[in-house]
């Protein structure tokens, strides 16, 4: 297993094993809802594959990208919709 | 980067496992080839993550002989149109791309069908594959209590990793009934004695786990976090406790790319003749788009297409009968896990039937096709551009596939500018700001 990664999830730094997919370290930060629905329910990530949005986040300012799809990276900023 | 490292005699669109053997044999060939993929990874569904931790010494063997091909892989990067033939245009995170191509492969693989039920949209309800491929790349499952149910071999796979990872694999419920999955084993153990031995080892594994058959899921209760499921055998209902659901009624191919650039279909997968082309001239496909297969058929598919694009008729005429051999066991896996009609009607009127729109069943199912219950209520009309309540509508309320257009996901705005503004440059517009979805 490749080094430790850190990471800045909704202002909290965390450290994951490299090769950590996003979503995968933002439930391990306790993270119980990645967005809210347009009627505001919350929601996770459901297909683990890119197709059901579910989990987007956002990634260094960059709103909407799907964390399932995108590998952790050292000094990442996250920020859910919590 | 200039325009002319995008041009490739034949690109494939998907890394899985049918686009790494049409890469392989097409490069092997002496073509210049490229694979297009919309995820970090190598290795499609099955054997993603594989790169980074070794487990399967067949995509081992994939992934080796594909560096060594000389093939050019283009990760992170989504296809989303294809403004005139010969072109298609991408996404990667840091913007749009263009890429030329003489012959194209399909290669898009399937995605998981979802059908809603009362409380599917609960935190803690993850696609039954999706949750083993999340905790696959770490997604914390470790003492979680989990039921998996759906249908389709993907289910016992998925309670087997889980369980591996150090879930508390519940119970797994498998909507078809056990005679039809036991005469699958059957045919399956003359045909294939090698997928048994695979199911037998998985079986031993998941001794102690009750494993139900033509039982399936009807709700997920809980507060903002799924606590326990309802299940039925069609005569007792009863309920078990979970901390996750992992529940997927199997696959559907993705076909929207496909669609987009005018290949025909035929029962809703991809139409190809044996040499894997469509009916464009110079577009193949290959995998699962062409039908529900398994990773053995996408192999063979994907090998006959490359070779057939290359312009190596003869060598793939001679994995015909290999060919054959997986499309039988094809044909007898839809016949097993078919749908039981009770699935088809979970959902209540005020289930949620869009995720993306939070749009209810009970709205959906006024109108009598899908363009209308588009137009009326949203639904399809989000993010994920209705590739999980279409598919669904598909199922439940019969609606017909509706024709594709592009982008066929979600772009963001500025790759469809970079598109639109100039055809022949590639853009290395880093983006800043807000960013939108379409
Ligand atoms: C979530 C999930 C988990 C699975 N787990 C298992 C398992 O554990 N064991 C098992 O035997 N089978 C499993 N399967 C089934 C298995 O995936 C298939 O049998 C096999 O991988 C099919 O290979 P393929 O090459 O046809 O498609 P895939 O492996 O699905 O590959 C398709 C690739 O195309 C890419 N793609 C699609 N559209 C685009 C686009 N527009 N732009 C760029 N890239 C694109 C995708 O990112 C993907 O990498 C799983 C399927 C799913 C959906
Ligand atoms: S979990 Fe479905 S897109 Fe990420």
């Amino acid at each position: 297993m490749a080094d430790s990664v850190q990471l800045r999830i909704n202002g909290r730094m965390i450290a994951v094993p490299g090769g950590t997919v996003l979503a995968a370290a933002i439930a391990a930060a306790g993270v119980t809802q990645f967005r809210r629905s347009v009627s505001g329910q919350p929601r996770t990530p459901v297909c683990g594959m890119g197709v059901c949005m579910e989990c987007r986040v956002t990634i260094n300012g960059q709103a909407q990208r799907r964390s399932c799809q995108t590998l952790c990276e050292p000094g990442m900023e996250v920020q859910t919709d919590e | 980067m200039n325009s002319r490292a995008h041009e490739f005699e034949i690109v494939i669109v998907g890394a899985g496992p049918a686009g790494l053997a049409a890469a392989c044999a097409a490069a092997e060939n002496g073509k210049r080839v490229a694979v297009l993929d919309d995820t970090p990874w190598l290795g499609g569904q099955i054997w993603r993550g594989e790169q980074a931790q070794p487990a399967q010494p067949g995509a081992q063997k994939w992934i080796e002989r594909f560096r060594r091909s000389g093939a050019t892989l283009i990760d992170q990067t989504s296809v989303i149109a294809s403004p005139r033939p010969g072109v298609l245009t991408a996404e990667h995170p840091s913007g749009g791309r263009e890429i030329r191509f003489q012959k194209l492969i399909l290669a898009t693989g399937a995605r998981e069908l979802l059908l809603p039920f009362p409380g599917w949209m609960l935190p803690g309800v993850v696609a039954a594959g999706g949750l083993q491929v999340l905790a696959k790349h770490g997604w914390p499952v470790a003492g979680k209590k989990v039921v998996v149910a759906g249908t389709g071999p993907l289910l016992l796979a998925v309670a087997d990793g889980l369980k591996k990872y150090g879930a508390h694999v519940v119970s797994t419920a498998e909507q078809a009934p056990l005679a039809r999955v036991a005469g699958f084993g059957l045919k399956l153990l003359l045909a294939h004695p090698g997928k048994i031995l695979q199911g037998l080892g998985i079986k031993s594994r998941l001794l102690g786990v009750p494993q139900r058959f033509g039982v399936w899921p009807v709700r997920a209760e809980g507060d903002r976090q799924v606590r326990s499921v309802t299940l039925t055998d069609g005569q007792k209902t009863w309920t078990e406790d979970c901390d996750l659901l992992a529940c997927g009624f199997n696959l559907v191919p993705n076909v929207e790319l496909p669609l987009a650039l005018s290949c025909e279909l035929c029962d809703g997968f991809v139409r190809v003749d044996k040499w894997q082309a469509t009916s464009v001239e110079n577009i193949y496909c290959a995998g699962e788009p062409t039908g529900i297969g398994g990773v053995d058929c996408a192999l063979a598919e994907g090998r006959i297409a490359g070779l057939a694009a290359a312009g190596r008729k003869d060598e793939a005429r001679q994995l015909f009968a290999g060919r054959a051999r997986w499309h039988r066991f094809r044909a007898a896996m839809a016949e097993t896990f078919a749908l039981r009609p009770e699935v088809k009607t979970l959902a209540a009127d005020d289930t949620i039937f869009c995720r993306c729109e939070d749009a209810t069943f009970g709205r959906v199912k006024q109108f009598s096709n899908w363009r209308d219950a588009k137009l009326q209520t949203r639904c399809g009309m989000g993010a994920c551009q209705g590739r999980t309540c279409g598919a669904a509508a598909r199922v439940v309320l019969g609606f017909g596939m509706e024709s594709v257009r592009p982008p066929v996901l979600p772009a963001r705005i500025l790759s469809l500018l970079t598109i639109s503004s100039d055809s022949t440059t590639i853009a290395e517009t880093k983006i800043t700001g807000t960013n939108q979805t379409l």
